[in-house]
């Protein structure tokens, strides 16, 4: 103990308050849950309960002042509008095709890292796929419009045929951008999924008959569905929340366009009642996920 | 089971596609940052070929370095924090038994869980109500909402595989809490905190969604900055460099995470 008494009388405090508090538990996780708590709660779940409220707010049609009293002013506004309508379902329809795409690209190389190479080509296949995940987000969008734009090396791989390139004003582009974005986050878990998945039941199946297409279907498959069931939480919300890949490949709008699109502090109303959309999808598919035992393969 | 070899012969080339289609973008851009002219045509380098011209205009730029130091600020100042914040959380959670203790790591998920343009509209309003002033302050609170829950996973989940014995025996041989957590606890972390710190801190240095709104109009990360410089065509030759450079330094975090504990610590992500 001699080394810790270099400090003098300050450290004998400290270590008097120490001992003091070792036998009082509760008080222990109160001082240890108290500052994080506070800080989710009032730094965040606190300023998003206020935005939200916002949304039960009016706006006062002449000022465009927003007066705090009750209405559903906003909600009527977004249900009776055919775009805002038409903007959640090109979201949700676009969240789904990316979320299968991402799973029919990345199965096969999961498939591959975890039950076909080598111990070493696996390895050097984990660092190959997680390198991206490090690699700055818009600087991946921002390739990509490299690529797409005019002039650029898709204009000049389809010039022979005859084809002009898609541009940056193309739907399709956001679809090939989102999937490449949250490719490594399906990746991943399905890795870890099927890795985990023991040798001993793949024994056990062709033991009993089973050949290798059942086996999979029957076997393999049931067993991975959680994993692809967690991967699809990463390219749904994701996608569901994106507003500046459509802005900067594509320029249509998504439901993270309208948000933004209306933060000012006049219009809140409006963006915090269509918040309400990616939350509620959000909390179902969770729900859904849970369901599927995605959780445990996070 | 093994797989026959067509089925290997398929899955070599599917794993062959996807892997392509994951560097593809990485390596034009790479190609482009040596482009000399200003032209965006495909191929580079048919103007007046390739040159390191613009590598030099970068570092030059005074614009582009403020907007380095502020990330690498920003990215700090949150990773400290959230590893402070995670770290206390994690003890209380693993350490402790008490009601509610599934709602204390449900919260901390929530600002991963929820889309980023919620957080930095909730953020920016709640700043701007209480007359906050928007710079470097504002950023770090921001990213440091969501690095929190980076932390607290490492650490909790190093906290579950800890045995408990070794800090039992530390209390049993007469050494206080502060005394056993120094010693045994902390050396027991360490890793734990280094993987979530770096991870904390790349989410940080690359983040522009919510930056977007905390940042206020004088603040510059390098995410903000290209944001706005790939709206200037004069620049572009210049975001070209930045990205390459940017990709390039995503090895470091990659490199020091895999040598503190092997490949599958990163995979936390």
């Amino acid at each position: 103990m001699t080394s810790s008494g270099i400090g003098g009388s300050q450290a004998s405090a400290s270590r008097r308050l120490a001992a003091w508090l070792h036998p009082r538990r509760r008080l222990q996780l109160g001082l240890l849950l108290t500052s994080p708590l506070l800080w989710i709660g009032l730094a965040y779940l606190g300023s998003l309960a206020i935005l939200l409220l916002n949304a039960f707010w009016r706006t006062d049609p002449f000022s465009g002042k927003i007066i705090p009293e009750f209405s559903l002013d906003a909600f009527a506004k977004l249900a009776s509008s055919e775009v805002y309508r038409t903007i959640v379902l090109r979201t949700l329809g676009m969240a789904v095709a990316v979320t299968l795409t991402d799973v029919l690209l990345g199965f096969p190389i999961a498939y591959y890292m975890a039950r076909v190479a080598s111990r070493r080509t696996r390895r050097i296949l984990l660092i190959a796929v997680l390198l991206p995940l490090w690699a700055s987000y818009l600087v991946k969008i921002y390739a990509w419009r490299v690529i797409l734009q005019g002039h650029g090396l898709l204009d000049s791989v389809l010039a022979p045929f005859g084809i002009a390139g898609p541009g940056l004003n193309e739907i399709l582009n956001s679809w090939v951008v989102l999937s490449y974005l949250w490719l490594p986050y399906m990746i991943v878990p399905i890795f870890t999924g099927l890795e985990r998945i023991p040798e001993s039941l793949l024994e056990a199946s062709s033991d009993l008959g089973g050949k290798a297409g059942p086996t999979f279907r029957r076997v393999v498959l049931p067993l991975a569905l959680p994993a692809v069931a967690a991967g699809s939480i990463f390219t749904f919300s994701l996608t569901l929340g994106d507003y500046i890949t459509p802005t900067m490949v594509s320029g249509t709008k998504f439901i993270g366009n309208v948000i933004y699109d209306n933060s000012s502090l006049g219009s809140l109303p409006l963006a915090a009642a269509y918040s309400f959309v990616p939350i509620v999808i959000m909390v179902v598919y969770l729900f859904i996920a849970r369901r599927l035992g995605a959780f445990e393969s996070l | 089971m093994t797989e026959s070899r067509w089925v290997r012969i398929a899955l070599r080339a599917m794993t062959t596609l996807a892997l392509a289609f994951i560097y593809l973008p990485i390596i034009v851009l790479a190609i482009y940052a040596f482009n000399d002219s200003r032209s965006q045509v495909w191929p580079p380098g048919q103007v007046t070929g390739f040159s390191l011209r613009w590598f030099g205009e970068a570092i030059s730029n005074e614009r582009v370095v403020d907007a380095f130091i502020t990330s690498i600020a920003a990215a700090t100042g949150a990773t400290l924090l959230a590893l402070v914040l995670g770290t206390l959380a994690a003890l209380g959670v693993a350490r402790h038994r008490f009601f509610g203790r599934e709602a204390v790591s449900f919260m901390l998920v929530l600002p991963i869980a929820l889309p980023g343009v919620l957080t930095g509209i909730a953020l920016a309003a709640t700043f701007k109500t209480l007359g906050v002033d928007f710079g470097l302050a504002t950023i770090i609170v921001g990213h440091a909402t969501f690095c929190v829950v980076i932390a607290y996973n490492n650490v909790v989940a190093r906290l579950r595989r800890l045995p408990r014995s070794t800090e039992e025996a530390s209390a049993d041989l007469g050494a206080d809490t502060w005394q056993t957590f120094r010693r045994v606890l902390l050396p027991g972390i360490r890793t734990a905190l280094l993987s979530g710190g770096l991870l904390a801190f790349a989410l940080s240095f690359d983040e522009v969604i919510v930056t977007n709104f905390t940042a206020g109009p004088g603040t510059e990360t390098i995410p903000l900055w290209i944001f706005s410089a790939i709206q200037r065509p004069r620049e572009v030759p210049v975001v070209n460099v930045v990205a390459l450079a940017l990709i390039v330094l995503s090895v470091v975090p990659v490199y020091i995470a895999e040598r503190v504990s092997g490949a599958e610590s990163a995979v936390v992500r």
